[in-house]
């Protein structure tokens, strides 16, 4: 007997899938049904964690962008009594002449006095953020005129009424028409188009060249913004961008602006200094921080839909698990040892785990591929993301379908047959 | 050839010990055919179970083909449930949404026959036990007897020394009842098969050749049969009145 034991137990791999696929044909609706809740989970991870990764690297290249060595001063929010109005907090056009004419290390600077008011065409009239810039401005933001030209230091000098538009500012007021001389009203000021930048198209919700409104910053003071602008008779900007001759020369040069507006506003080294003086690179680490919570909450959106593909699993496993545990009794009444029956189970479920994964992962990169053909979001699926989605979902379908198959086949099986 | 010696079959029930089987010893030769017979609760499935490997016993000896089973492992008990036994069930147990073929060459697919032989032998089981014309029906598409012929013809297939049946008859009415025994008379009369088949019936049990009876977990007595009933040629009026006639 000992010596047909051993023919026994040689039952083939081959032998074991055809057992375990033709136990998966004979129950097509659970095993579909077990597929679906896989490729629900593993669609929702690699879909989400797609999207956040995409607006990460959206988020990352759009700071970049916006100019190298850049260094932005601006006026920090400060509550409380002194208001923002005080002498000491405003910055002022005076700091940025000084900046200018003394510090060392500077390709370019633009001071820029910014403000909300409202814009009207023939057709339409709406509030928009206007920017006073000067001729520089484009050394310090890497827009690109689609049409037309930019401010020129001419229009600066002269006060002239001309404004540069963002695609999408331009799309809105003039309705789809080319706006390159047209008129608006600026505050009741007539002003002609003289340029528009090239879309951007990027939807991250940061100011991009799309939504811009920009006119000489000299017009801005003299015909738009008047004594808003002004602080004890000085005038004010809203904030200063430099650009740095190199990158190594970016902390020296935050540090001699620092130092440059302590003294201009009378301030000793130990006062918090009420403006903040930040590169990019600073801005660009500030925002990978935002944008990598954003992926961990997509991510635990995404745990939460694998946990939810889980249960639907276990749910279909405990419900037919009375059927299951009858049908290994069976199995074992007729000769199948414990390790036969746990290998066709552990290959029902592996293939169920591998056929769900496969779809869940063409699924999810649909609907990522989806987001970035409807320009929502650049989505980037990356190998990890696959892995990861698919290797949780295996685990989640391989424990659920193995481990009351495991039970079952301990049992004796006069018991399993009886199991109800 | 079967052999047991003092089994017990001790269950508990709360704080309650159930001796289901209370010191069976039997013998069971090749080439018999003999019922079990017992009311319900006398322990006839459970000797029964415990004869097909299904369960275990908590004390006694069980030897079968001179094999001691007490002393086997798992797997060694799994290959004496697949070559050496075949049992009948009561529920006849066939895999749903599964055809009559398949759930026959179930047994064989854990041996590593081939599936030419497994689809011939099956089929070939299928013939004996009347059922070649629906081989690719699945149960839910067969009568109560139909598929109780399928249960048979899996029980045959791996050509088992002992054919086992508990209460093959117990979901069926008479005359499929007797189509059944009639099967299992002539797997014994044909092929010289062992048969045992437990029952609570005495007409049934008269269609052997030896009843062993039993009643709260011990053999009551041993009883030749001198002539079996032949399946569906006797009337259970009959011999009932014959039966009465004995008991009296």
């Amino acid at each position: 007997m000992k010596k047909k034991l051993n023919v026994f137990s040689g039952i083939n791999l081959v032998g074991n899938v055809r057992i375990a696929l033709r136990a998966l044909r004979s129950n097509m609706l659970r095993s579909s049904l077990t597929v679906l809740g896989i490729v629900i989970g593993v669609a929702a991870v690699v879909a989400l964690l797609s999207i956040g990764k995409g607006a990460t690297a959206n988020i990352t290249d759009r700071v970049a962008s916006m100019g190298s060595n850049l260094i932005t001063i601006s006026t920090q929010m400060r509550f409380g009594p002194g208001g923002s109005s005080s002498d000491s907090s405003s910055l002022l056009y005076t700091d940025y002449e000084q900046i200018s004419s003394s510090i060392s290390g500077i390709r370019s600077v633009v001071p820029i006095y910014s403000g909300q008011e409202q814009i009207s065409s023939s057709t339409r009239s709406s509030r928009y953020s206007i920017t006073g810039v000067t001729a520089d401005y484009l050394d310090v933001r890497s827009y690109t005129i689609g049409q037309g030209r930019f401010i020129s230091e001419e229009d600066i000098a002269s006060d002239k009424q001309v404004v540069v538009l963002g695609s999408q500012v331009a799309d809105d007021i003039f309705d789809g028409l080319s706006p390159l001389g047209r008129k608006l009203t600026i505050n009741g000021k007539e002003f002609t188009v003289v340029g528009v930048f090239e879309e951007s198209g990027s939807s991250t919700g940061m100011s991009s060249g799309d939504d811009v409104v920009l006119i000489p910053l000299s017009t801005a003071y003299d015909k738009i913004f008047g004594t808003t602008a002004m602080s004890n008779g000085q005038r004010t900007v809203s904030s200063i961008l430099i650009s740095a001759s190199s990158s190594d020369v970016v902390d020296q040069v935050i540090s001699d602006v620092e130092l440059l507006l302590r003294s201009n506003h009378k301030l000793t080294l130990t006062e918090t200094l009420p403006f903040s003086v930040s590169s990019q690179a600073q801005a660009l680490e500030t925002l990978s921080t935002v944008s990598s919570t954003l992926t961990a909450f997509l991510g635990a959106i995404a745990a939460i839909s694998l946990i939810v593909g889980g249960i639907g699993i276990m749910n279909i496993e405990l419900v037919s698990v009375t059927e299951r545990t009858r049908e290994i009794g069976l199995r074992k009444a007729v000769g199948a040892t414990q390790r036969v029956i746990l290998t066709q189970f552990l290959i029902e479920t592996m293939t169920l785990a591998v056929m769900g994964g496969v779809l869940g992962i063409l699924l999810g990169s649909a609907i990522a591929e989806t987001f970035t053909l409807l320009g929502v979001i650049t989505a980037k699926i990356t190998a990890d993301t696959l892995l990861l989605a698919f290797f949780s979902a295996a685990v989640i379908g391989l424990f659920f379908g193995i481990y009351p198959a495991y039970q079952a086949s301990k049992l004796r099986p006069i018991v399993a047959l009886r199991y109800e | 050839m079967i052999e047991v010696k003092d089994l017990t079959k001790i269950y508990q029930v709360g704080d309650m010990e159930v001796h289901a089987l209370d010191g069976v010893s039997m013998k069971i030769d090749d080439g018999e055919m003999v019922s079990i017979m017992g009311p319900s609760g006398s322990g006839k499935s459970t000797l029964m179970a415990i004869l097909g490997c299904l369960d275990i016993p908590t004390s006694g000896r069980y030897w079968i083909d001179g094999d001691e089973v007490e002393k086997m492992n798992e797997d060694e008990q799994a290959f004496i449930r697949a070559h050496k036994i075949g049992f009948v069930f009561q529920q006849f147990n066939l895999l749903p949404r599964t055809d009559a073929l398949e759930n026959v060459m179930l047994p064989m697919i854990y041996d590593g026959t081939s599936s030419k032989e497994r689809i011939e032998r099956a089929t070939e089981a299928l013939e004996i036990v009347g059922l070649g014309e629906r081989i690719h029906h699945h149960p839910n598409q067969l009568s109560g007897g139909q598929q109780q012929r399928v249960a048979i013809a899996r029980a045959l297939v791996n050509q088992p020394s002992i054919l086992l049946a508990d209460e093959p008859t117990g979901n069926l009415d008479s005359k499929t009842g007797a189509e059944i025994i009639a099967i299992f008379q002539k797997l014994h009369r044909e092929r010289h098969q062992t048969v045992v088949y437990v029952t609570h019936d005495a007409f049934t049990a008269r269609h052997t050749e030896r009843i062993i009876h039993i009643a709260d977990g011990k053999v009551q007595r041993e009883e030749m049969v001198p002539h079996p009933l032949v399946a569906g040629a006797s009337h259970r009026s009959e011999d009932a009145a014959a039966n009465d006639a004995e008991e009296a």
